[in-house]
């Protein structure tokens, strides 16, 4: 394999790691909002809050760990992102500090718990369809040159279907995993108002997540054509993709001995591997471009610190792995820290 | 105004915003392990609460600095993407080597905060010496970068602006990246130590608190004087490393920085004052013979290089002469306030009179001022370069027009943020008094 291709593989796959893990976060702080009124009976606010609350930081370097690597194995590519994602990226950073901050301070001012768990839960909302938003940008047809100088046209862009179908696909991806994984976290914890909680809208949210992917793709304008092409190219995989959503879906109405309904650990494996294998799978449908017709993977890459970036990431997450395992014993096996109150 | 200054506003004040929470992110976790380790030595819970509640402060602090770190990290690359394309190609690798920190950080910091209850003492101390280590190391490998504009060295140039001949561990080791490194972790210690100091100040100021309280905020002034005079004389000592590096590196940052006009032997040190243009000369200076050349070299015969050895055009703006005197002359006067209080303490074994808690009190904000009066300078004393005698600022930054609007969106977010972290301390720490604390932990 050569080298530009590794490192979009590598780019492609810390892409995957931080759509799940920013879907969980987010949606966990979606969750936690809407179930924060005590009066309902559920837990499934404090069992979102559980989880976010170790995990949110981290979830904020893979973001960080993203943005450095397309910077540092395709610098030639910084100029034409940059430009054209100036303003939907530097809004995403503004949303991103009003909800990381608000969040944080609503566990420390209890009189103002309610403005700032509102404002931290709709930020947190809209983000994800913001990022994901930038998606189409690269597709072709929104970009041109005016003196050499790359430009974004917003109104071209804001009138077309595919960015509210975008949208609603971060949307409804964003609120379906997160409700599947939480509903695995609430099972661990044993905790079963919450685990119908999230059942009851992971039922009603894998269809939603599903139908709205597939419509997306229906909207993708003309100059994408070459994608769609692709995609039903590479028809295979995302073929596998629907198998293993099925394959989740099932698991939610699986029946237990003691007839409590749902495989929950099953589901939130195989709908990872659902996510994984279309990523990759529109990954791959995506090359060689970057940004269609302007750049490729090869324009934007350098060769000339790979081979020790490459090591770098080797040892940064070896030396990680003993944190990693001692985070997941904490925080997600410890009955101590899952049912304390 | 055009884009280049509008995109150079915005990212300085970003990083200026950053740069608070950020020092206090590096200097807070080495506080917190020292109060571990005397509660571990001297069995006083008073540390072990101390380590609390700094912690709980801590976390406050880091939310808004993981979130401005972000914001910068970035925004950098989207104001100067021509910057960014160097970057990407020759000093790559600190960048990279900080996610890992920064994620060492955020793991253990998860650890720390949510498990301390949970864990044995033996791996709760080491996951709070794993966040300080996480927050150091970031801090030196994104210095290293800054280093590196100001020093670049690990490529050259092709005659049609191309980047050739990368050599990444040069450019990583550029000649001043342990001075500069050493200089904003220290400097970082030292403004932790003096915040600290401050804030037990104020409440020892304060006439009707309990023996308990008092106690124990003697004790948190004790850690930040004796660690505040040894991490400001290390500041000190490495700025005069740092100085050097300017004589022999960036001789015209060094010009700039103490008014220089001239080329000359036997140079006087200009203290305070303003470099004025017409008069060659800073006017309103106490003026100290021979000091400059001395500080430059060692030597009273060095000859230190003037701004006229340059076209005016390649001059940083004079005002960074201010930055400098005001990043110096703080650190000197909190040199002397630390020395002064350990005497007391230790030789004249008095307590403290409350003109010199006042002080004390002072000592905090003045830090960082220094810092942010530092971070200018360095940034400011760079231009019109961004990496110096490399690319222009001017041809680094971005060429769209919407940055106006997006400085006035994040000047918004910045003010409100400062004051709300103001009011969520002092809220939360208003409801969470010592008294009560201590009362708790005496029942």
């Amino acid at each position: 394999m050569e080298a530009s291709s590794v490192a979009i593989t590598i780019l492609w796959s810390l892409l995957f790691v931080y759509s799940m893990l920013g879907s969980l976060d987010f949606g966990a702080g979606f969750w936690g909002m809407v179930y924060s009124n005590e009066n309902k009976n559920t837990n499934a606010s404090v069992i979102a809050n559980k989880f976010l609350s170790p995990a949110w930081e981290i979830t904020n370097v893979f973001l960080v760990i993203f943005v450095v690597s397309v910077v540092t194995f395709f610098p030639f590519a910084t100029t034409l992102l940059s430009s054209i994602l100036l303003v939907p990226v530097a809004l995403g950073l503004f949303l991103l500090t009003v909800r990381t901050t608000f969040m944080v301070f609503e566990h420390y001012a209890q009189r103002f718990r309610t403005l700032l768990r509102i404002t931290s839960g709709v930020t947190g909302l809209i983000l994800p369809a913001l990022l994901v938003s930038i998606l189409p940008i690269t597709l072709g047809g929104f970009v041109d040159f005016e003196n050499d100088y790359p430009r974004l046209h917003y109104g071209e862009l804001m009138t077309h279907p595919t960015l509210y179908m975008h949208i609603a696909f971060g949307l409804s991806t964003e609120l379906f995993i997160s409700a599947v994984f939480l509903m695995d976290y609430a099972k661990e914890a044993e905790d079963w108002s919450a685990y119908h909680t999230f059942r009851k809208h992971a039922l009603w949210l894998g269809p939603v997540s599903i139908l709205v992917a597939v419509l997306t793709i229906g909207t993708f304008p003309v100059e994408a054509d070459w994608i769609v092409q692709n995609i039903e190219a590479n028809w295979l995989w995302f073929g596998l993709s629907i198998v293993f959503f099925l394959i989740g879906y099932s698991a939610l109405f699986l029946k237990h001995r003691d007839g409590k309904r749902g495989f929950a650990r099953l589901a939130v494996v195989s709908i990872i591997i659902q996510y994984g294998l279309a990523i990759y799978a529109y990954g791959s449908a995506h090359l060689p471009y970057l940004v269609y017709p302007d750049l490729t993977v090869a324009d934007g890459f350098t060769s000339a610190s790979f081979y020790p970036m490459l090591i770098i990431y080797a040892i940064g997450f070896g030396i990680l792995i003993p944190g990693f395992i001692l985070f997941w014993k904490l925080f997600l096996k410890d009955r101590r820290y899952l049912k304390q109150e | 105004m055009d884009v280049v200054v509008m995109a150079r506003a915005l990212f300085g004040s970003s990083l200026g915003f950053h740069i608070i929470y950020a020092t206090i992110g590096v200097g807070l976790p080495v506080m917190i392990i020292i109060a571990e380790i005397l509660h571990l030595i001297k069995k006083d819970s008073d540390y072990a609460l101390m380590a609390r509640r700094w912690t709980k402060g801590f976390a406050i602090i880091l939310a808004v600095s993981i979130a401005s770190g972000t914001i910068v990290g970035v925004m950098i690359s989207l104001l100067f993407p021509n910057f960014m394309e160097i970057v990407g190609q020759v000093i790559a690798l600190p960048f990279q080597m900080e996610i890992f920190a920064f994620l060492i950080e955020a793991v253990f910091m998860s650890i720390y905060l949510y498990a301390a209850d949970r864990l044995p003492t033996k791996l709760r101390i080491v996951s709070i010496f794993a966040v300080a280590l996480g927050a150091i190391a970031s801090a030196v490998l994104i210095t290293d970068v800054h280093a590196w504009m100001n020093t670049p060295a690990g490529f050259r140039l092709t005659p049609d602006g191309g980047i050739t001949d990368v050599d990444t561990w040069a450019a990583f080791f550029n000649p001043s990246f342990v001075t500069s490194a050493l200089h904003v972790v220290f400097s970082a210690f030292m403004t932790v130590a003096f915040i600290i100091a401050s804030i037990a100040a104020l409440r020892l100021l304060k006439r009707n608190i309990s023996t308990e309280e008092r106690n124990y905020h003697k004790k948190a002034l004790t850690i930040a004087i004796y660690f505040g005079l040894i991490t400001s004389l290390a500041t000190s000592i490495n700025g005069h490393e740092t100085a050097q590096k300017l004589h022999e590196y960036n001789p015209r940052k060094l010009a700039a920085a103490e008014g220089l006009f001239e080329t000359t032997r036997y140079a006087p040190l200009s203290i305070g004052g303003y470099a004025s243009l017409e008069d060659q000369r800073v006017k309103y200076a106490i003026e100290i013979p021979y000091a400059l050349s001395f500080l430059a070299a060692d030597r009273f015969d060095t000859e230190v290089k003037g701004l006229n050895e340059w076209p005016q055009e390649l001059w940083p703006p004079l005002y960074v002469h201010i930055l400098f005197n005001v990043m110096v002359g703080i650190g000197s006067v909190l040199i002397v306030i630390a020395m002064f209080a350990v005497f007391w303490k230790l030789v004249l074994k008095k307590e403290y009179p409350p003109w010199m808690l006042a002080l004390f009190v002072a000592g905090g904000p003045l830090a960082m001022i220094a810092i942010e009066a530092g971070w200018c300078f360095s940034c400011i004393g760079r231009q019109p370069w961004t990496i110096t005698d490399v690319l222009r600022t001017g041809e680094a930054a971005t060429k769209s027009g919407s940055v106006g609007f997006l400085f006035v969106l994040f000047i918004t977010l910045y003010v409100t943020l400062l004051f709300a972290t103001a009011f969520i301390l002092k809220f939360y720490f208003k409801r969470n008094p010592v008294s009560k604390d201590l009362e708790k932990g005496a029942s």
